[in-house]
């Protein structure tokens, strides 16, 4: 990753730094799509309303920046990320395992990838072991002041949504 | 380069068999093939067996990947056994802290086949 290209975690306005972290999170997911997955992911802000929430997988970040990053997707997505990864088909209805592993490797990869590309927090901000919530019925309540940004990807047809909640 | 003993250390089976997967890309003739999902039990294995290369996570329960490479000095099995960290956490002091505990080579996730074998294949032609 080209340094300059690097935005800073201060002196930023919350808009312009929350437009910047935004691109940042979209291309630190692509590139673990591209290298991980081997299989792209296309950008559909539009659809963030219609996102699933079947696997939920998050990650904490602690340190400079504190929050946590989560994606969340249908199970059939997760399955398709397994088995691309894995190089082997794996079903959504009795892999959860392998669904709730790939997820959750996906989302601490790219927590990884996207604290790189901001200045001052590749060392000052550690990541947690990831979490994977699966089902429908729960609500993630966040203690965060609205201070959030969302990002939608398109997977083999179906929605990702990443949001980063900061919380200081 | 022929039948590699390797051990895999790292939380996500996944990740496991892609870093496999990549070993054999990159043109490393393995042979026995052990996992362990930290350190722990990466220290089991080497009790009871002989490697010839290790590839470790850092961020794992139960015992990291720092921990995992630091007790690893006392390990007889793990005397002169090149070690490779991979992992999300790639900032200056771990990878210094890591290299300083007797890691040979560090990779950065997400990585490539190539970067695997350009990490790798040089140490066990050095061994």
């Amino acid at each position: 990753m080209n340094s300059e290209a690097k935005t800073s975690v201060q002196g930023n306005d919350f808009q312009q730094r929350n437009q910047e972290w935004r691109v940042a999170l979209y291309e630190a997911t692509a590139e673990v799509f591209d290298l991980m997955v081997g299989e792209p992911v296309a950008r559909q802000d539009n659809l963030i309303a219609e996102g699933p929430n079947d696997t939920t997988a998050m990650v904490g970040l602690a340190g400079a920046l504190c929050g946590v990053l989560s994606i969340r997707c249908s199970a059939a997505s997760a399955a398709g990320i397994a088995s691309k990864m894995l190089g082997e088909p794996v079903e959504s209805t009795n892999s959860t395992d392998q669904l709730c592993d790939a997820l959750g490797e996906i989302c601490n990869m790219v927590a990884g990838n996207f604290k790189a590309r901001i200045e001052g927090l590749q060392e000052k901000c550690m990541l947690s072991v990831p979490t994977v919530i699966t089902g429908q019925d729960y609500s993630l309540h966040s203690l965060a002041d609205d201070d959030r940004l969302e990002v939608a990807l398109l997977f083999q047809g179906g929605t990702i949504i990443l949001r980063l909640e900061v919380h200081g | 380069m022929s039948n590699i003993r390797a051990l895999i250390v790292d939380d996500s089976s996944v990740m496991r068999k892609i870093v496999e997967r990549c070993l054999r890309q990159a043109g490393v003739e393995l042979g026995t093939v052990y996992e362990a999902s930290n350190g722990a039990e990466g220290l089991a294995v080497i009790g009871n067996n002989q490697v010839d290369l290790i590839l470790s996570d850092i961020n794992m329960p139960v015992m990291d990947g720092l921990e995992f490479v630091k007790n690893l000095q006392a390990a007889a099995n793990a005397k002169g056994v090149p070690i490779v960290m991979i992992t999300t956490e790639g900032g200056e002091a771990q990878v210094t802290q890591a290299l300083t505990l007797g890691a040979k080579g560090y990779i950065r996730k997400p990585f490539t086949p190539d970067q695997v074998k350009q990490h790798v294949v040089p140490l066990l032609r050095a061994d």
